[in-house]
């Protein structure tokens, strides 16, 4: 499809787009080679769950849109990292050296996302990141990565701060899966905890890989609740013995945003309900990008969109809003980042931005687990508009401390 | 008719950098970096008789050593390389005084558990290691003022460090002190009775293989400029020995081609099927039904008989 | 106190829930000498068996499923053992290198047929509800377990003891040439042992369902437990592979719980003691 200098001149003025940079003029005539697409996903191992819903909803995404994006056909080349770092990086090279994409969707892991960092740098790949790793927008961001979910720690603070004030709880018992996510978020949960007058009184960290959560149950403390900072399915394997000790009788349970995702809930029962996790993301959103979206998931795969299929979709839409704003132009690298950190872009998680660093500015909700239609599904009770990764905290003091970890901020209030 | 072979292998082995693409090259590299890391275990296995599942702990100490020692301490790359084999000189002869207390499958869980303590450690002293984050930012060095950033030169290098493994290792195996292992591993009462102590035989292998398993993982690190605890998990471990025993254990052969075989399928074949997971598997079903004692040995087979028929 | 009570209990079901997971694993090893690499996978399939079937079918029993499992999983085993194992009995790194290989087929066929999702499995109705002990409240579910392994075990024990079958398990354990010298037919023998471990395995990991569920990655995670229990209780020994079972549950329970820091470590440790000053563990006989 041949675009005039004139048409493509009149369109980049007409979409308003301030950010396209000059040297994009240079490519007037887009070819008509299709926009490749590789996404890095852990397909085996022990991500799989994950990894295979962002496939599936990034394959609907471009199927909705008969795999055309402002214009240009779209492909889309897959690659499974295994859950692996080293194959996580082998598969980069090959989507990069052998397929040769224009950008990069994913990963999922922190580890994953780590490993290749450097390498798409210094290609200058355009990243549309799921990985969670906090640093990766705060104090080694990289001008080639954008990250369309939320840092670690980024959707536990409203949480905590819900619970605090709204909620009135006084004590929290913390448990996560003893890896950076873990401890990144219950860091972050901490500290907004705290800061809003309650207390910390224990973190559990139980290594990712256990098979009976029973001993970790045991160790418990009584309080008000606890929060769940667990990710893949161990929330729910947690919870289920959590039930079985009767201790969902005695504390309310919390949790982050891969506590309960959607894909974990539609095998949970009527135990779930009630229980409040935070995310940036619900299949009851109540925008009309989502009112499509998740009944035509559900429809295709019988299961609510969660987390992982939320992230690709969200990432589908910002491409496409930045390739209509460079007018599908992919082979000048710089402006189709610029487009893409500028896009500003509605997506099914609501209107999101980036801020310099490259992390989302957006939406966090607050949900329910609640009973709909016999479904079990995540209700939103309250909103929190355009949460940043640093909260109320001031960016350059926030940088200047260390990374979230397991140790720091130091837990003070813990009991013995 | 054999070194028409090796040499026509040694030959395609040259190849790579004048054919094919990036990608290609970097795989090329990452199979040599795994066939190194196979020969190394295959002294164990192979020539030793010991079944070790725990060999990725001298790939992943090195490889940590090193990537600690440049990044965090700001160490050149000679002596920081020479810092992380003689440490994991020193942690093989260690545990293989640990490990040579048993035999059989009780080596196989020593070593396995020795391998997990390590994994642990790793994940666990985060204030060291960075725990599951991994160690990131790390520089190749540049021996002689060559930098190795480039996917060819870096091929280079590898060669030449493969090319020097295998002759030592092939020197090792068909030198008297080769002859000795070989005896041990086969008749060790005979040789105890003969004179010989199979103990040290044993422990001087260890310690060997836990050499050239440090030199991979120094490669490994300097290839992937990132290391992760994964390295020093069972799976890492598994994957050699996988390898070493589908390659054909007894032979030098052996351990590249199924070093080379599991790489193909986990980085190569993956791309295209989707299953690969189970296709390993029934791969190494096939090669035990059909050439039971190996690729090498199989195929060395096959060619003899076809040899015999036309004659 | 309450804490020591729980934690003892926990103990006990988790020790309970090894016994059936790695007594299966010592019978093999004892007779064959195959350290079955397999065996985590075999856990792995009852699971997902119990998995879909109790949730796919409302009145189904949990120990009509693990019977089921059982058989179905021996069913396997002995397909296996038979088609490729049995080729291999002079060869052990082939049997390293083809254990290992199922267990990639079956844990990747677990994944394609039922996805990467972790599936719970219920717990049988009549013990749902949970025990209230001395003021504090624990799983009935678990305390059932513990009976389950107790009477797994008084079964095995009279298989070996009492029967025939068990008669010639006992010799070729003892001395597999003298055995084979004496008319045992081995071969066969093999094949029976190896179904009886892995139907084990299968009845196991039906019933350690409600407590673990079902996914992918399961048989990694219960591979090197099996390992650690026969290894510390001896080989060939089904009261080693009992005992042994039940310290490494209380071990990891309590040493979880108190040293949170050598949580990957606090099985290893003492398994590399045993291995160096007692190889043949605690009840095993020294291998010729």
């Amino acid at each position: 499809m041949k675009i005039s200098r004139r048409r493509f001149v009149g369109g980049a003025a007409s979409a308003g787009i301030t950010k396209v940079t000059a040297p994009s003029l240079a490519f007037a005539a887009p070819s008509n080679a299709p926009i490749r697409v590789g996404l890095l996903a852990a397909k085996t191992g022990p991500l799989a769950s994950g990894g295979i819903d962002m496939d599936l909803s990034l394959t609907m995404f471009l199927k909705e849109r008969e795999n055309t994006l402002a214009g240009r056909k779209v492909e889309l080349i897959v690659a499974d990292t295994a859950g692996v770092p080293a194959t996580a990086r082998t598969k980069a090279q090959e989507l990069v050296e052998k397929n040769n994409v224009h950008c990069i969707i994913g990963p999922l892991a922190a580890f994953e996302a780590l490993a290749i960092a450097d390498y798409l740098t210094e290609k200058e790949i355009p990243t549309l990141g799921v990985a969670a790793a906090e640093d990766m927008t705060q104090r080694h961001p990289s001008p080639w990565f954008v990250r369309l979910t939320s840092t670690s720690a980024q959707c536990a603070y409203p949480l905590a701060e819900y619970s605090a004030k709204e909620l009135g709880y006084k004590k929290i018992v913390t448990i996560a899966d003893d890896f950076a996510y873990g401890h990144e978020m219950c860091a972050g949960f901490q500290r907004a905890f705290e800061d809003n007058g309650g207390k910390i009184i224990q973190k559990i960290f139980a290594p990712l890989a256990t098979p009976d959560y029973g001993s970790y149950v045991a160790q418990v403390k009584p309080a008000d609740a606890i929060f769940l900072g667990t990710a893949g399915s161990n929330g729910f394997r947690f919870l289920r013995q959590f039930i079985e000790y009767g201790l969902k009788d005695k504390m309310a349970v919390i949790g982050g945003m891969t506590a309960l995702d959607e894909s974990v809930l539609r095998n949970m029962g009527d135990e779930a309900l009630g229980i409040l996790t935070t995310s940036w993301y619900s299949a009851e959103l109540d925008n009309p990008l989502n009112k499509s979206f998740a009944p035509a998931f559900r429809k295709q795969f019988k299961y609510d969109p969660g987390y992982y299929a939320a992230s690709t979709y969200v990432s589908g839409e910002v491409l496409e809003a930045a390739l209509k704003a460079t007018t599908g132009n992919v082979e000048d690298k710089k402006a189709l980042m610029a487009a893409i950190r500028g896009s500003d872009a509605q997506t099914v998680r609501g209107l999101i931005k980036f801020d310099e660093f490259g992390n989302a500015i957006g939406n966090v909700y607050i949900r329910k687990v609640s009973k709909i239609d016999g479904r079990m599904v995540n209700s939103v009770i309250k909103t929190y508009p355009d949460v940043t990764q640093f909260w109320t905290y001031d960016k350059a003091a926030f940088l200047k401390n260390p990374v979230y970890s397991r140790d720091y901020p130091p837990a003070k209030n813990l009991e013995p | 008719m054999k070194w028409l072979g090796a040499a026509l292998i040694a030959g395609s082995l040259l190849l790579p950098p004048f054919l094919a693409g990036d990608f290609y090259i970097n795989l090329a590299s990452q199979i040599l970096i795994a066939s190194i890391f196979a020969l190394s275990l295959n002294l164990l296995v192979g020539f030793g008789g010991m079944t070790s599942l725990g060999h990725a702990s001298y790939l992943g100490v090195a490889a940590y050593i090193s990537a600690l020692l440049t990044s965090k301490y700001g160490l050149g790359h000679g002596a920081a390389a020479l810092i992380s084999i003689s440490g994991t000189i020193a942690m093989a002869a260690f545990f293989g005084v640990i490990a040579l207390r048993a035999s059989g499958l009780g080596f196989l869980m020593i070593t396995l558990a020795l391998s997990q303590v390590l994994w642990g450690l790793a994940y666990r002293m985060s204030n060291v290691t960075n725990g599951d984050n991994g160690i990131t930012g790390l520089t190749r060095p540049a021996p002689f003022g060559i930098s190795l950033d480039n996917p060819v030169s870096f091929y280079w290098f590898v060669l030449i460090v493969a090319a020097v493994a295998f002759a030592m290792i092939a020197i090792f195996v068909s030198s008297a002190f080769g002859s000795s292992l070989k005896g041990v591993r086969d008749q060790p009462r005979r040789m105890a009775a003969l004179g010989f102590n199979p103990w040290l035989i044993r422990w001087t292998t260890f310690i060997y293989a836990g050499f050239w398993g440090g030199v991979a993982g120094l490669l490994y690190v300097y290839y992937h400029k990132y290391i992760h605890p994964t390295s020093l998990s069972t799976t890492s471990s598994a994957e050699a020995l996988l390898g070493v025993i589908a390659g054909g254990s007894g032979t030098l052969g052996g351990p590249v081609a199924g070093a080379a075989l599991v790489l193909l399928l986990k980085n190569y074949a993956s791309a295209y099927i989707e299953r690969w997971n189970m296709l390993l598997g029934f791969v190494f079903l096939f090669i035990v039904l059909v050439m039971p004692r190996g690729i090498v040995p199989g195929v060395s087979k096959l060619v003899a008989s076809l040899r015999e028929g036309l004659r | 106190m309450q804490f020591w009570i729980i934690q003892g209990l926990n103990s006990l079901s988790l020790g309970g829930l090894l016994f059936l997971l790695s007594s299966g694993f010592s019978l093999i090893f004892g007779l064959m000498r195959i350290a079955n690499l397999t065996h985590g996978a075999f856990f792995m399939l009852g699971t997902y068996f119990a998995a879909i079937a109790l949730r796919s079918y409302d009145g189904l029993n949990i120990w009509v499923t693990a019977l089921g499992a059982g058989l179905t999983v021996a069913a396997i085993g002995g397909l296996f053992e038979r088609l490729v194992l049995a080729r291999l009995r002079t060869n052990p790194l082939g049997q390293v290198l083809v254990t290992l290989g199922m267990s990639f087929i079956i844990s990747d066929a677990c994944l394609m047929l039922w996805g990467g999702d972790s599936i719970p499995v219920p717990t049988p109705q009549s013990l749902q509800a949970p025990t209230r002990l001395f003021g504090f409240v624990f799983p009935t579910y678990r305390l059932v377990l513990v009976g389950c392994a107790a009477g797994a075990a008084i079964l095995l024990y009279a298989l070996l003891e009492r029967t025939r079958l068990g008669a010639m398990i006992r010799a070729g354990v003892d001395d597999g040439q003298m055995a084979r010298a004496v008319g045992i037919p081995i071969s066969r023998l093999f094949t029976q042992v190896f179904c009886l471990g892995a139907g084990i395995a299968g009845a196991g990991g039906v019933l350690g369902g409600p407590i673990l569920s079902a996914y992918p990655g399961l048989d990694a995670d219960m591979l090197p437990l099996a390992l650690i229990v026969v290894i510390l209780g001896g080989i060939g020994s089904l009261l080693g592979a009992f005992v042994g079972s039940f310290i490494i549950g209380f071990i990891y329970t309590f040493g979880t719980a108190l040293f949170p820091e050598l949580a990957y470590i606090i099985l290893f440790l003492p398994m590399i003691f045993v291995i160096a000053f007692r190889p043949q563990g605690l009840f095993g006989r020294v291998l010729a």
